[in-house]
């Protein structure tokens, strides 16, 4: 592992200098320590994060506004809105006029991102659904159950989640557990896998856990004296929950959308077990683009792409939760 | 009758969590290969597992990873969050900003810009980069669960150990750290389970020839599970389950 | 705490360990395509130790070796990969001194179009692309590619997820060549795998998936590489395997060292065991591909000979073609293309 550590000279030329500074911060961390200076135990944090996390999304930007021998082009966001638009110019080259009848604008692109924000919308709605009454069931005092299922919620995902996604296989598909169990009943098959149904099951599966537990967080830190008061003024079970209860876990409800909805849009295993393929989703497509097709600029454009419109659709839910009192995971 | 509905409903999301589990667990005991049908009790896949050095590598891969990876980014994590709980308003609203930013950005583009970093640096990557991607998204959930406690802290607590002689130092280790102790553990344990857990950053940032346990799913995945992995994931299961147990009791002794 | 700091230090300990200055070979092979136990006994016999690793599609594995410089010391990629490789001079001139064994490579497969001085490549197995299906859910079937187009077979259809199989495929169904460049041809073929698609008889686009599947019963026909088909064959009597009258794609692997391997000699030694007939024998036997190796066919018998899936028939060989490397440009257009597919619905 270590003696494949090779690096050009200049790498550890740079190397060295990144760690001369880091030595240097040390020195003057513990030097002004005399002089209250605690700010500078940040240092070595902002150093990491300048070079490990906003060097590579500099990057990203690079790649995506340059072709392949690094020279400035915008061709790569030309290339998702037509994804035909290499292949157009070489037909062009290759047949000359009559190249023109075999050109089309290509929707591969532009269909997949519709479809994955499709398919992260359906997710989303559905988790809520499903975890909003969970996590209010949770957080009810008379239940006494909280803690002991919080944790009951945490521990299927200590299991590899891409074992967990095949294990879904195993059931759903034609000669799978529940057809078997159905055609032993003396019904006939269903046909449960393949499709974008059990890819949603699977996205659902794998991001449940993510909606209820922020709700769940707000819902028990909650003053319960409030929907006592709400009873003793009048109001009804159904009342005090749309009035008093849902209002107030508003701050937990975004957070969870924002916490299911990002690893959503991006999925790039679950459509092609459980889907066998047949669908793609802008995680395979991005995948494709680097691993397959060796086309880092194309691929960059379309990460970039996704990072922004992922960052709008945050700040928009932000607005609806300016404190960000939503709890995390955490 | 209200509450026997809630039971239910919690029961039926629970049953939909773990039976995906359970098929895994009684496969795993599967005598055959076939993943559907059964073929009689045995411990086969579990010896074989303890002989499979493909496995066995890679979860060494995985545990170092996680462990390494949860130490240098719990330090590098408490230090900076004492640093960003010292500074001045402007510089620690950029910190903030600078510690949200992975946690707003994909997986897969986190994954593919690190992978874009080291192709870029002519780093070959392997075990060492792997290491590196998990401690740069495991430090900002450290921040963020040791700054709370930071501010829960009574500001002058600091000011006084120093007032009373001790030197900048004691202070820290004596006065400021153990008071977020439980702040820095929560931090620990997450960085612990989200790096053991992690595929999509690991796959970018590492070469077919140094797996962790997901990439090696991964790529096992596409010609039918070995059932030697569903035995793994059987035993890290139970073992994660049962050490949770003992933390619980020794909890539920101590108060 | 302090426990699991020890724990820490005694792995940091470790991992030195592991680097010990030995002398390797870092080998990247298909998925499911050696015996592994064959790589055993090189270690046992020669004392260096193989690092293997695996892809799923050639071009997957040319973009990882082009991403990895250093990384590997010996790849298996298909004929086509092998011209472009030697093309992009990315390939390593083998030294066949040290590969006494080479003798024992059929005759017929020397110097191929894809090597034309056969300096770069050692064919390692070969074999054609055809159907593999379910007997007792088509008892007779069409000897035709049509039949991956016959609407009674509804879902019941597994495509090849990569695009030259797939492509080639449909092309000579439509009585092209598979290594056409014409744009007309190819958008006949892509309109005719969309057809497919929404006519609804393609259950799913998998590569490695497929064999275990098949072996289940999951679907009744599928796209499939002879070997897989004969690995699933073996273990479930239902199933068979033809290669239809339109022709198919005939292909050859081959071990190539690429130009950037830092344990040349070491991949040469490999590639001399690989050749041995006991080894190529034992290999042959695991994975269920033809063999370019006289010596092993021989050790092998009637068993092999007799097999028409393992050996075809010199008809069946007359009417495949090999894959020609298509040049980078036009790579563009297939890859749109295939996209095309993959996105309709």
């Amino acid at each position: 592992m270590i003696r494949n550590l090779t690096l050009p000279w200049w790498a550890w030329i740079l190397m060295g200098l990144c760690l001369c500074g880091f030595v240097a911060l040390v020195v003057i961390t513990v030097r002004r320590n005399r002089g209250m200076k605690r700010s500078l135990f940040a240092a070595p944090y902002t150093l990491w994060m300048i070079l490990f996390t906003v060097l590579p999304v500099l990057l990203i930007a690079y790649y995506a506004f340059t072709d392949a021998n690094g020279a400035f082009t915008l061709d790569n966001f030309r290339n998702f809105w037509d994804s035909n638009y290499e292949s157009n110019k070489v037909i062009l080259e290759v047949m000359g006029e009559d190249g023109a009848a075999y050109v089309t604008r290509g929707t591969v692109n532009v269909d997949t991102l519709v479809y994955s924000l499709w398919m992260a919308f359906q997710c989303t709605l559905i988790c809520l659904i499903l975890g909003y009454p969970a996590a209010l069931f949770m957080a009810d005092r008379h239940m006494k159950l909280g803690s002991t299922l919080v944790v009951l919620f945490i521990i299927p995902m200590w299991m590899n989640f891409l074992l967990r996604t095949i294990a879904w296989m195993s059931l759903l598909e034609d000669s799978g557990l529940i057809n078997s169990f159905l055609k032993a009943l003396g019904f006939n098959g269903v046909q449960l896998m393949y499709n974008s149904g059990a890819v949603l099951l699977g996205m659902v599966y794998n991001f449940l856990p993510f909606m209820v537990f922020p709700i769940y967080t707000v819902l028990n830190k909650m003053d319960y004296r409030l929907s006592e008061a709400a009873a003793d003024l009048g109001c009804n079970g159904w009342q005090t929950l749309y009035k008093v209860t849902m209002p107030l876990s508003v701050p937990g409800v975004i957070s969870g959308i924002t916490m299911v909805f990002m690893p959503s849009v991006t999925t790039f295993f679950i459509p092609r077990v459980l889907g066998g393929g047949n669908t793609m989703m802008f995680g395979d497509l991005i995948e494709s683009k680097f691993l397959t097709e060796g086309n880092w600029n194309v691929g960059s454009a379309l990460s970039l792409i996704m990072m922004v419109l992922i960052l709008i659709s945050l700040s928009i839910l932000r607005k609806a939760d300016p404190n960000g009192e939503g709890g995390g995971i955490a | 009758m209200k509450n026997f509905f809630k039971r239910f409903y919690l029961a039926i999301i629970l049953i939909f969590l773990y039976v995906p589990i359970l098929v895994l667990i009684v496969q795993s005991f599967n005598a055959g290969r076939s993943r559907a049908k059964w073929e009689g009790f045995s411990l086969r896949w579990y010896g074989e597992l303890f002989t499979d050095t493909r496995i066995l590598n890679a979860l060494y891969v995985t545990v170092s990873i996680a462990l390494l990876a949860m130490v240098i980014s719990t330090v590098l994590g408490t230090l900076a969050a004492i640093g960003i709980h010292a500074m001045k308003k402007r510089p620690q609203a950029f910190m903030m900003t600078l510690t949200n930013l992975p946690n707003t950005m994909p997986d897969i583009v986190t994954g593919i810009s690190l992978m874009l970093l080291f192709l870029f640096t002519k780093v070959s990557r392997g075990y060492w980069t792997m290491l590196l991607a998990h401690i740069t998204f495991d430090v900002p959930y450290v921040i963020l669960s040791v700054l709370p406690k930071l501010k829960q802290m009574n500001k002058h607590t600091y000011e006084a150990a120093l007032d009373l002689g001790a030197t900048p130092t004691y202070a820290l280790t004596r006065v400021l750290i153990p008071q977020c102790k439980s702040g820095i553990i929560t931090g620990a344990m997450l960085a612990f389970t989200l790096s053991l857990d992690d595929f999509t950053i690991s796959y970018f940032t590492t070469t077919p020839l140094v797996q962790n346990l997901s990439t090696l799913i991964y790529s096992a995945a596409r010609r039918g599970i070995e059932p030697t992995l569903n035995a793994l994931s059987a035993l890290m299961f139970v073992s994660l389950l049962l050490l949770l147990l003992i933390v619980n009791r020794r909890t539920a002794e101590k108060t | 705490m302090k426990k699991l700091l020890a724990l820490v230090l005694a792995l940091a300990l470790l991992l030195p360990v592991c680097a010990s200055a030995e002398e390797v070979v870092n080998v990247f092979n298909w998925e499911d395509y050696i015996d592994e136990s064959v790589l055993e006994m090189f270690e046992q016999e020669t004392g260096i130790k193989v690092n293997y690793m695996n892809f799923t599609t050639n071009e997957d594995m040319i973009v990882q070796i082009d991403a990895n410089p250093g990384a590997f010391d010996l790849c298996f990629p298909s004929d086509y990969i092998i011209e472009r490789m030697i093309a992009n001079g990315q390939a390593a001139e083998i030294n066949f001194d040290n590969i006494p064994n080479f003798n024992q490579v059929m005759p017929s497969l020397l110097n191929p179009a894809y090597d034309p001085d056969n300096k770069y490549s050692v064919p390692y197995m070969w074999g054609t692309v055809g159907i593999l299906y379910n007997k007792t859910m088509i008892p007779e079937p069409e000897q035709s590619w049509h039949i991956l187009w016959d609407e009674q077979y509804q879902n019941n259809v597994f495509m090849l997820d990569s695009i030259r199989d797939s492509m080639g495929i449909t092309l000579k169904y439509l009585g092209y060549s598979m290594n056409t460049r014409e744009v007309p041809e190819l958008m006949e073929a892509r309109d005719k795998l969309i057809e497919q698609k929404k006519s609804g008889v393609v259950k799913a686009y998998q590569v490695d998936e497929t064999k275990d599947k098949m072996v289940a019963g999951e679907a009744a026909l599928a796209l499939m590489w002879s070997g897989d088909a004969l690995y699933a064959i073996d273990l479930n009597d239902d199933l068979d395997y033809f290669v239809p009258i339109e022709g198919s794609n005939i292909w050859v692997d081959g071990m190539v060292i690429p130009a950037t391997a830092k344990n040349k000699e070491n991949a040469e030694k490999l590639i001399d065991f690989l050749c041995r007939p006991e080894i190529a024998q034992m290999n042959c036997d695991y994975i269920r591909y033809s063999s370019p190796n006289v010596g092993a066919i021989e050790l092998m018998g009637e068993e092999y000979t007799e097999n028409a899936t393992i050996n075809p028939s010199q008809d069946v060989i007359d009417r495949c073609e090999f894959f020609n490397d298509i040049p980078a440009a036009m790579q563009a257009v297939y890859n749109s293309l295939w996209n095309e597919v993959k996105n309709a619905k």
